[in-house]
């Protein structure tokens, strides 16, 4: 069963739950990343994502082994959304399998976060009054390499 | 000859998503300012992080014949 992947169908959190459970697992977290209609007050009317697919997918395959080297317990399973998103569809899913509930918490976190730094993915906001790529939402003043190519070294 | 893949805003500026550069054995830095810079899209250009066949890669990174050099603006995913 695939674990991490990139899709232009609509996603379930329940294939990414169905990834990861295992009888080891006592604790399931999950998150998912839905399209926002309205960002401090403007409204969206759709969403737009592009990825760089086989990139994308070895991207979500390296969080997932980042995942295993800060939590060895811990699996995860990702999947991201391409292609027309409406309102309140689901842009991106998470699902970590662990033991216990801490590291499920703490990974999925890590999860999306990871995901806003070196997933190459790109959203489209469509307003009633024009599009906008957006870049950047974790706001770092220097996009630079460094948080690319840092790994996991707990 | 070296492929460029282009995405998001800077595919819109170029106008194009893929590039076709009939050079080898140059640096990305070099890829940059010779061949792209007659764009018009240097700010997304320096934005841009680099990846040579589907893994980020470093600007002094040495091309190939082959190689698929993609670049990446400040993703937005999630």
């Amino acid at each position: 069963m695939q674990k991490f992947w990139i899709t232009a169908d609509p996603v379930e959190i329940n294939d990414c739950i169905k990834a990861v459970v295992r009888p080891e697992a006592g604790a399931i977290s999950t998150f998912i990343g839905i399209a926002r209609e309205y960002t401090k007050g403007k409204r969206t009317l759709y969403l737009e994502y592009e990825a760089y697919v086989p990139m994308a997918v070895k991207q979500l395959e390296r969080i997932g082994n980042e995942i295993q080297l800060k939590w060895p317990e811990a699996r995860a399973s990702i999947a991201h959304r391409i292609g027309r998103l409406e309102i309140s569809e689901t842009a991106v899913a998470i699902a970590i399998s662990s033991p216990h509930r801490d590291e499920a918490f703490q990974a999925s976190r890590y999860a999306i976060e990871r995901i806003k730094e070196i997933v190459p993915i790109w959203k489209k906001e469509h307003w009633e009054d024009g599009t906008k790529w957006i870049g950047d939402q974790k706001e770092q003043i220097a996009y630079k390499n460094e948080k690319i190519m840092e790994e996991a070294e707990e | 000859m070296i492929q460029v893949l282009l995405f998001a805003g800077l595919k819109d500026k170029v106008g194009a998503s893929t590039l076709d550069i009939q050079e080898e054995n140059i640096t990305i830095d070099d890829l940059r300012h010779k061949h792209l810079a007659a764009y018009g899209a240097d700010n997304l250009l320096d934005q841009a992080m680099v990846a040579v066949n589907e893994e980020y890669a470093e600007k002094n990174t040495i091309l190939k014949k082959g190689d698929v050099v993609a670049f990446v603006p400040p993703v937005s995913g999630g």
